[in-house]
């Protein structure tokens, strides 16, 4: 059976069940995003394991291999390590900012997934703005590594908290663009429409030249410093401010902005997959299958990008996204336009 | 506009180290930040002051050979190559040839091991993290040779007065022929990873441009001098031990910035590969060490003996009033004027520059405050 029938016939008998209709959506919505966080969580969980798996190919090394099978038990016992850990606040920081800002980050990587369609049906809501309210919520990212950055006290994390803001910010714009571009030929802004629109492999937006491959070059290089992973690591640059904004951090408060980050690496994988990829579409395999298959494969990229590049220097980093990236993207964005109203290539 | 002409910005000082991710042991640099600019570098040394020359006052010289592996413990190797040589010269002792040849490999083969550090952390200084591993992935294979011939595999105690500790093993030239065909493929694939990578490129070209006036004002030598244009190398310039035998390159480059000091340094790892096999071709037989009486007496007098080793000249000062012990032992290292020349090289530019700069210079602490 379909996942989604599932969840359709747990729906139909909570209706029958004789409460208000309003109830109903209420406590389905609730469970809905029960199920997608704990689903990110282990997803979080996995990709720590993951990188460093992969982190350890790349370099050569076997990476965690003592807890389970290939170590698959590691970010277990880290996490709760982390828990365990001693939950320390410099004297001087300012409380409830350094207390808020990991809430927060934590907070709005999980928000995102109300939009994102994991497959056929198995989105939490279907909202008609759904690409807006993600690129809206994630940018929330930002104000929680600027109070890291501020309310740790520590020149470190402030020019941290700096740098991120200046990054997020910047790139935000090439990356909205490039979406634009796409938005603009799906005809919507819903994420369902968006996949619908791409029922073949040859509709996927990144195979529409010419615009969908640089749109997506583009989208992947804007995400990939969105999520501040290298060559755009610069906030936590471990080499110049030792780990940037979370550098006051300890235990858990520190893990939630470690998941944070991962939950974000995925969402930026999952906007691609739906984006350019067709999102849950293809044959044979359940759809789930397709949408995690090609998100992760997306998410591998993104790891690959990490232990391949050394990381640019900020004034650079502002350079290649204002002068390089931005005008690319508006050029990239009139070219699909053109094409759409010519008609060209409208399959 | 009233509220924003009450702000202004203001420089503050950052503290970088003792113990930082990459000053590279425990340097300390006091900056001037204006944001991310450095307006000025102080740094601050002798957190790693173990007076190990003072220590040499009170040993006899065979006993000094294994302080001397603490001074620098990257290029241990030279580091017993600078003592021995000053002991030599001052007792008037022969080194026999199959001895020189030895030397000659295993400087050669630290050589390579340093630089392959220096490659390592300059990645990784850069934020690549992969690089790093690779490097030291090669200079395992090495200290397994080291540690086939001498046991040890960081302080070797191996180049003593008179010639070596130890013949090596049967097993070490096939082993080290072996490692030496692998080895040029796996320059490539670090060039392939770095070289001509944009990233890279963007972050090392024209940063930190060391002038050869101001190189030769300030003392700096090895590859970070031959990088400003300046061809002067001991092994060539100063022939000591048997360098005069073997035909190799002296990499040089015009600019003098960090991307040239990379090139520099990649290109003298090939050089010392093939160094090592010429000298594994022509290694005589014989005996390895003269006869070196136990706690012989050199005459009174000084001596001075300088190496060419990975960070640059390695010298040796040795007095001696006859006795069996040294009255003292002086080093010079050439990460100390490097570390000097620091201030002049980082300031207008970055913080990201200043861990760029350092990693290029290939500092080391054990070589600055000893």
């Amino acid at each position: 059976m379909e996942i989604t029938e599932i969840f359709k016939y747990l729906y139909e008998q909570l209706a029958a069940s004789g409460l208000p209709q309003v109830w109903v959506d209420i406590v389905a919505l609730a469970c809905a995003g029960v199920i997608v966080f704990g689903f990110l969580a282990v997803v979080a969980l996995f990709l720590v394991w993951w990188e460093r798996k992969v982190s350890a190919h790349i370099q050569q090394r076997f990476g965690p291999m003592r807890t389970g099978w290939h170590g698959w038990r590691q970010t277990i016992a880290d996490a709760i390590k982390l828990l365990q850990k001693e939950d320390i606040i410099p004297t001087l920081a300012d409380r409830p900012v350094f207390f808020w800002a990991p809430v927060i980050a934590f907070v709005a990587a999980f928000m995102a997934y109300i939009t994102i369609p994991f497959g056929d049906g198995l989105i939490v809501a279907d909202l008609n703005i759904g690409i807006l309210f993600i690129v809206a919520i994630t940018s929330f990212t930002v104000i929680s590594l600027l109070m890291a950055g501020w309310g740790s006290n520590n020149k470190y994390a402030l020019l941290g908290g700096m740098r991120s803001a200046a990054q997020v910010v910047s790139y935000e714009v090439p990356m909205v663009v490039a979406i634009c571009s796409i938005v603009l030929f799906a005809g919507s802004l819903s994420m369902v429409d968006i996949v619908q629109s791409q029922a073949m492999i040859y509709q996927w937006y990144l195979f529409r030249l010419p615009f969908g491959p640089i749109a997506f070059i583009i989208y992947i290089i804007a995400g990939t410093a969105e999520t501040n992973r290298t060559p755009f690591d610069l906030p936590e640059a471990e080499q110049e401010l030792v780990a940037g904004f979370n550098i006051e951090y300890s235990g858990m408060k520190f893990a939630m902005f470690f998941l944070a980050e991962f939950i974000n690496m995925f969402t930026v994988s999952a906007i691609g997959t739906t984006l350019f990829l067709g999102g849950w579409q293809g044959p044979f395999l359940p759809s789930w299958m397709w949408f995690l298959g090609k998100t992760l494969f997306l998410v591998f990229v993104l790891m690959w990008f990490r232990w391949t590049y050394p990381r640019l220097r900020v004034d650079q980093l502002m350079e290649f996204s204002w002068k390089f990236l931005l005008p690319i993207s508006f050029a990239n964005l009139i070219l699909a336009g053109l094409m759409k109203y010519s008609g060209w290539f409208n399959w | 506009m009233s509220e924003a002409q009450g702000l202004h910005t203001k420089e503050f000082t950052l503290n970088v180290g003792p113990h930082h991710p990459s000053t590279h042991g425990v340097c300390r640099f006091v900056l001037q930040m204006e944001g991310e600019v450095i307006t000025s570098v102080t740094p601050v040394i002798g957190y790693l002051h173990r007076a190990l020359e003072k220590i040499c006052e009170n040993r006899t010289y065979e006993q000094i050979i294994p302080i001397t592996d603490r001074f620098e413990y990257c290029t241990a190797m030279s580091c017993n190559m600078g003592f021995s040589l000053a002991t030599e010269k001052l007792a008037g002792l022969e080194v026999p040839e199959r001895a020189e040849y030895l030397r000659v490999i295993m400087l050669e083969l630290n050589r390579i091991a340093s630089h392959l550090i220096w490659f390592g952390t300059t990645s990784l200084d850069l934020g690549a993290i992969t690089p790093f591993l690779y490097g030291f992935r090669e200079r395992e294979d090495i200290l397994d040779m080291f540690e086939m011939t001498c046991g040890q595999r960081l302080t070797f105690n191996y180049i003593r007065p008179g010639g070596v500790s130890k013949d090596i093993p049967k097993a070490f030239i096939p082993v080290c022929k072996k490692f030496l065909d692998a080895f040029s493929a796996k320059v490539d694939d670090y060039e392939r990873v770095l070289t001509e990578n944009p990233i890279f490129i963007a972050r090392n070209k024209d940063v930190g441009i060391l002038k050869p006036e101001t190189a030769i004002a300030y003392s700096v030598s090895g590859p970070s001098l031959r990088a400003s244009g300046v061809k002067y190398d001991l092994r060539r310039d100063d022939p000591y031990s048997i360098y005069d035998r073997f035909d190799f390159e002296i990499p040089t480059r015009e600019n003098g910035d960090c991307y040239d000091r990379y090139i520099v340094r990649i290109r003298e790892m090939r050089e010392s590969a093939k160094i090592v096999r010429q000298a594994i071709e022509q290694i005589p037989e014989g005996p390895i060490r003269s006869k070196v009486k136990m706690n012989f007496k050199p005459p009174a007098g000084e001596v001075y003996c300088r190496v060419e080793n990975s960070r640059g000249e390695m010298g040796f000062y040795i007095q001696s009033v006859g006795e069996k012990m040294p009255l003292r032992v002086k080093m010079r290292g050439g990460s100390y004027n490097q570390l000097q020349v620091m201030p002049v090289l980082c300031v207008g530019h970055k913080i990201a520059d200043l861990v760029a700069i350092m990693a290029s210079m290939d500092i080391i602490m054990p070589d600055v405050d000893r």
